[in-house]
């Protein structure tokens, strides 16, 4: 190769290296773009954050109220493996007693991508949680004393594959949870911690995919990135339940998603009595780092 | 935190112009019924392009291209994509994008046109 060539080759090489890298930093199955979810776990390795969340619970079975500040950093390791870590503080006001405020439990997660599979829009991602015992306010927050161990699966399916007599419903997309909690501790302070299996799901209809891939409604920005959604999640005991049942919360709402970051808001409605009362609420803010930081903090470890 | 989060802010505030290029709109435009086909598909994006690593192609029902292979960004609009088109008949065309941003993030797409009465 003669040294004009090379000269020409090489700035070349060193994009389209970067380029198969970053296909996998965000959210990505094809045309696909799958915004974060602010209830259930995302499908895909990221280097994203959450800062914050600000979570208003509905009133607890007990009669509590809660305020939740948190903070969710999602990185690459590899183009494939990530991990996250993520944690809240908290105002807890129970009923009839004095508030008390502190850290929640600390929560990471190991992470695989499993599979991204372009034409269908899917996406897999195996994942591995973990909740520190003691990480936060045991006595006056009720923070975990024991540390649970919960490996999951996370997938997202986009249909963009229908036929064209159901054309206006590629927008939408499913994306799920699906994990099993293993704490080391059978009971704390007398109250039982059973396995519980988890589930959670989210439903979207993306305006950014009409407009881009199926007919220009005329929608521009900001509008046109908006991606109304309803999130889902349950946790079940299966085993040391004594009298616990699934509790879970139901949450309508909207992403705003832009080039940097997005913004999320959502309603939370207890899905039965156990799971609380009244309505609660919650708004997220969300860096995509591998955007606002191509070349450093947005690239995987490994590329650094 | 407040620490942590005005950190951030500070530093998301000096972002460079550039991310996942997205398809703002086309012309013909998405989804869209024309009477007679333009000379060129033109494509606008969120973001600025690498042309070597960009590309866009133009095809009948019949899956046969007509689009004239000339893929262009033209002067002084980096976030735009150009391509020549044949005369077109009557029918449903498909357009097939797929771009890559100045920091190096890829994106793809599809989407139709008809001309005529398709």
């Amino acid at each position: 190769m003669d040294r004009p060539l090379w000269r020409a080759a090489a700035p070349a090489a060193v994009i389209l290296l970067s380029a198969s890298s970053a296909a996998l930093a965000h959210g990505f199955a094809g045309e696909r773009f799958f915004p974060a979810t602010l209830l259930t776990d995302d499908p895909f390795v990221a280097d994203e954050m959450s800062l914050p969340t600000i979570t208003r619970n509905p009133t607890g079975a007990d009669g509590s109220q809660e305020t939740d500040i948190e903070t969710d950093l999602s990185k690459r390791i590899t183009s494939d493996l990530g991990f996250t870590i993520g944690d809240q503080w908290e105002y807890l006001q129970p009923k009839g007693a004095a508030a008390a405020t502190g850290f929640g439990t600390l929560n990471t997660g190991l992470q695989y991508q499993l599979f991204v599979n372009a034409p269908h829009e899917a996406i897999g991602l195996l994942n591995l949680g973990v909740s520190w015992g003691h990480s936060g306010r045991v006595q006056a927050l009720g923070a975990d004393d024991f540390t649970t161990i919960s490996p999951g699966f996370d997938f997202g399916k986009g249909f963009g594959d229908l036929p064209n007599s159901l054309a206006y419903l590629r927008p939408f997309a499913l994306t799920g949870n699906l994990s099993v909690d293993f704490p080391t501790k059978t009971e704390s302070a007398g109250t039982p911690n059973p396995n519980n299996f988890n589930y959670g799901f989210a439903f979207e209809y993306s305006l950014p995919y009409l407009q881009c891939c199926v007919k220009d409604i005329g929608l521009r920005r900001p509008f046109s990135q908006l991606i109304p959604l309803v999130e889902v999640a349950f946790s079940t005991p299966l085993d040391r339940d004594q009298g616990l049942s699934t509790t879970g919360t139901i949450q309508p709402g909207i992403i705003w998603s832009g080039q940097y970051f997005q913004i999320g808001v959502e309603a939370i409605l207890p899905a039965n009595r156990p799971s609380g009362k009244g309505i609660g609420g919650l708004v997220q803010l969300h860096f995509y780092l591998d955007d606002a930081f191509p070349s450093t903090f947005g690239k995987a470890i490994s590329e650094w | 935190m407040r620490t942590a989060f005005a950190a951030a802010v500070l530093a998301l505030a000096a972002l460079p112009a550039s991310a996942h290029a997205f398809l703002d709109h086309a012309s013909p435009a998405v989804g869209s019924a024309i009477p007679t086909a333009p000379p060129a598909l033109t494509l606008w994006f969120t973001q600025d392009l690498e042309l070597a690593f960009s590309g866009v192609t133009v095809a009948n029902a019949a899956g046969q291209r007509v689009d004239l292979g000339n893929v262009r960004i033209p002067p002084g609009q980096p976030a735009e994509l150009q391509v020549g088109l044949k005369p077109l008949p009557p029918g449903t065309y498909t357009v097939s994008w797929h771009v890559l941003s100045v920091d190096t993030h890829p994106t793809q797409g599809t989407f139709t046109f008809q001309v005529g009465g398709g």
